[in-house]
């Protein structure tokens, strides 16, 4: 168990000397603490799984050093780093049964029989796997082998962190689900820091207490479920996170006002020192704009179709030629073509080149 | 279930019949012929019944003492050579590079032996073990070992057994780098973190999921060694005495030699019939493992 540092950490699967633009992993700092549940989360090929492979010492970083509770790891082997790691397609020792898969890291490491045959017992039971522990692993279902993938990452109490890479992408939707919990209990009775890789979003949000969003190499924002969502601190995380994602349109802001079309749009604060020739844009959630009839002094847009997903109904618009996506309120009749868009003032964030930027109140 | 019965599907299995019958059938009766008859040239020949099968199995005759020693001869050398090559190769396989320009490199070099002729192979050891001018004969004298294939049953039979080992270690060696190969990477990095030792990782995946390659490799040696005539024969002629002579080389010996047809029918359809039976054994245990592991939902 440890905080774990990493400072100024970069990878480049092309050597040391390849341009930063091409690294996998652009240069981060951060902390874990002790006991934390974190996602990382982006799309294939952000570097999630570069960062990490990093910290259990599978990639050798290019730059930057890894520590555990103060203590420089980076040179050592991923044997000696007392980690845990779950990849994405279960991992089984075919010859051993199910209770010696379990047993396998343990025994490794030397650790008393008793007590291997207690955690052991532990951990099966935790994820129902006490009935099978005699069996032959490689006769089992493949949930079940994910299972005792999991299993084999839980098993040891002294590691500093489990990571998981994605590690419910070969398992069914409905176990799926099951799964999840089952994990987020497990940190809970466990006390062991995990970092969950994945490109899910639901399952990020749901695991994690903290989530690190990462895009093209770069770590984009980090905080919790509620934070991504009200004040995603880069247009991208607006978009990605949330189902429809943010709408981000181009605009001209000027004090408390933004610019679209000709039309203006009221702000909460006051943005008059935006760094010029930057790349204006606001940002706001489908859920704090509602479809209106088409009205002077709203802003419209023309309807393109509307997504019923049960709990609400969004509509699917064009402001000019930018998708927009805007809820529709409850027994609101929708009107044929044009619709008028209310902004809701204290959730509409103003970007400069793709960052959030701090009004003033 | 009601099948359509087309008599046309014959018209094309039946020039796989007849290339069958004069290729395998036609050659295994005449074998047959030979053995229930007696011939003393001019094309007479005399009914023997299962004569000289009898004779063959019964250790105590002339004939059957001579197959008994050559086959249990033939089993000490294929075991010899199986115990020797199996985990050679197996070694040599895990201390391959994985990747690089080494592979290349390493997968020619390993070629090299398997692509020499056998009698090639033969002439080679034949003068490389010669004591006067092959380089091995010559140095192992010069340092004071009384080395000598052609006076010595142990000399012979060391010869005859690195020759095998040179020869077909390789073979084996592939056939292992091919199923490591095949291994994701994910197993070696999970034991990594699972603590797992060089010797656990080997134990615990490598030989696991080299279990089916193996049991090819050891069927491919057995049957070659099982059979093996060339190498030897060009070697040491069977000898010193009958020290290296192997089953082939005894039926040679008799059909050739001494023009006893019936005798070495004899031998040949039951050194078939042992060759028959064992492949069978192995294809049967490795179509259970097959099937057992399907069963268990492995392959797809």
């Amino acid at each position: 168990m440890a905080r774990i540092d990493l400072v100024d950490l970069a990878h480049s699967y092309e050597g040391p000397n390849a341009p930063e633009e091409s690294f996998a992993l652009k240069p981060v700092s951060m902390t874990w603490r002790q006991g934390g549940a974190y996602a990382l989360l982006g799309p294939s090929g952000c570097g999630k799984t570069t960062l990490l492979n990093l910290i259990s010492g599978i990639v050798a970083p290019t730059r930057g050093k890894i520590l555990f509770d103060g203590r420089d790891i980076t040179g050592l082997t991923t044997r000696e780093r007392n980690i845990a790691q779950v990849f994405q397609f279960p991992v089984i020792y075919d010859t051993m049964t199910v209770g010696q898969n379990l047993a396998f890291p343990l025994q490794n490491r030397g650790v008393p029989r008793g007590e291997i045959d207690a955690r052991v017992a532990e951990i099966a039971k935790l994820l129902d796997l006490a009935p099978y522990l005699n069996r032959k692993a490689t006769r089992l279902t493949a949930d079940a082998k994910q299972k005792i993938s999991l299993g084999r990452g839980l098993v040891r109490s002294d590691v500093a962190a489990v990571l998981f890479d994605e590690p419910l992408t070969v398992i069914d939707p409905h176990l799926k689900w099951e799964l999840r919990s089952k994990l987020k209990a497990l940190h809970r009775a466990l006390d062991l820091t995990m970092i969950y890789v994945t490109h899910d979003q639901t399952e990020a949000l749901t695991f994690a207490e903290t989530v690190v969003v990462m895009h093209d190499g770069r770590v984009v924002q980090s905080g919790t479920p509620e934070e991504l969502f009200d004040r995603p601190s880069h247009t991208f995380v607006g978009y990605f996170i949330g189902s429809p994602g943010m709408n981000i349109m181009s605009a001209e802001v000027k004090g408390r006002e933004a610019r679209i079309d000709g039309h203006t749009i009221a702000l909460n604060r006051s943005y008059d020192s935006l760094p010029p020739g930057a790349k204006i844009e606001i940002g706001v959630r489908p859920e704090f704009v509602n479809v209106a009839m088409p009205a002077p002094g709203l802003l419209s847009a023309h309807i393109d179709r509307i997504d019923d997903l049960g709990r609400a109904r969004f509509a699917r618009l064009r402001v000019g030629d930018v998708k927009f996506a805007a809820r529709v309120p409850l027994g609101f009749s929708i009107p044929a073509e044009q619709a008028g868009l209310i902004f809701d003032a204290s959730h509409v964030h103003v970007y400069a080149d793709s960052r959030l930027v701090e009004g003033a109140p | 279930m009601d099948k359509t019965v087309n008599q046309k599907a014959w018209f094309l299995v039946l020039p796989v019949f007849l290339i069958v019958a004069f290729s395998a059938i036609l050659p295994l009766m005449t074998v047959v012929n030979y053995s229930v008859q007696d011939t003393f040239g001019n094309n007479q020949f005399f009914w023997n019944g299962l004569g000289w099968f009898k004779e063959l199995l019964d250790p105590s005759t002339d004939l059957g003492g001579r197959f008994f020693a050559s086959l249990w001869r033939n089993l000490l050398f294929s075991g010899i050579i199986l115990a020797i090559e199996v985990p050679l190769g197996i070694v040599v396989a895990l201390s391959m590079p994985r990747r690089g320009w080494g592979v290349a490199a390493c997968l020619v070099i390993l070629a090299l032996p398997l692509l020499i002729p056998w009698n090639v192979v033969g002439t080679i050891w034949q003068i490389f073990g010669r004591p006067d001018i092959g380089l091995l004969g010559y140095v192992l004298n010069q340092m004071g070992f009384d080395y000598n294939y052609v006076s010595n049953d142990f000399d012979a039979w060391a010869t005859v057994v690195v020759m095998d080992v040179w020869h077909w270690t390789s073979l084996v060696t592939l056939l292992c780098y091919a199923g490591l190969k095949s291994i994701p990477d994910a197993y070696y990095q999970a034991a990594q973190i699972d603590g797992a030792s060089r010797w656990a990782v080997f134990k615990a995946i490598q030989l696991p999921k080299l279990n089916r390659v193996l049991l090819i490799a050891v069927l491919l040696r057995f049957m070659d060694s099982f059979m093996i005539y060339t190498e030897p024969f060009v070697v040491t002629g069977g000898g010193p005495g009958n020290s290296t002579t192997f089953v082939s080389i005894e039926l040679v010996k008799i059909a050739l030699g001494q023009f006893d047809l019936g005798k070495a029918a004899a031998l040949s359809l039951v050194y078939n019939l042992i060759i028959i039976i064992v492949c069978w054994v192995f294809y049967t245990v490795m179509t259970n493992a097959g099937a057992d592991r399907q069963a268990k939902g492995e392959i797809a």
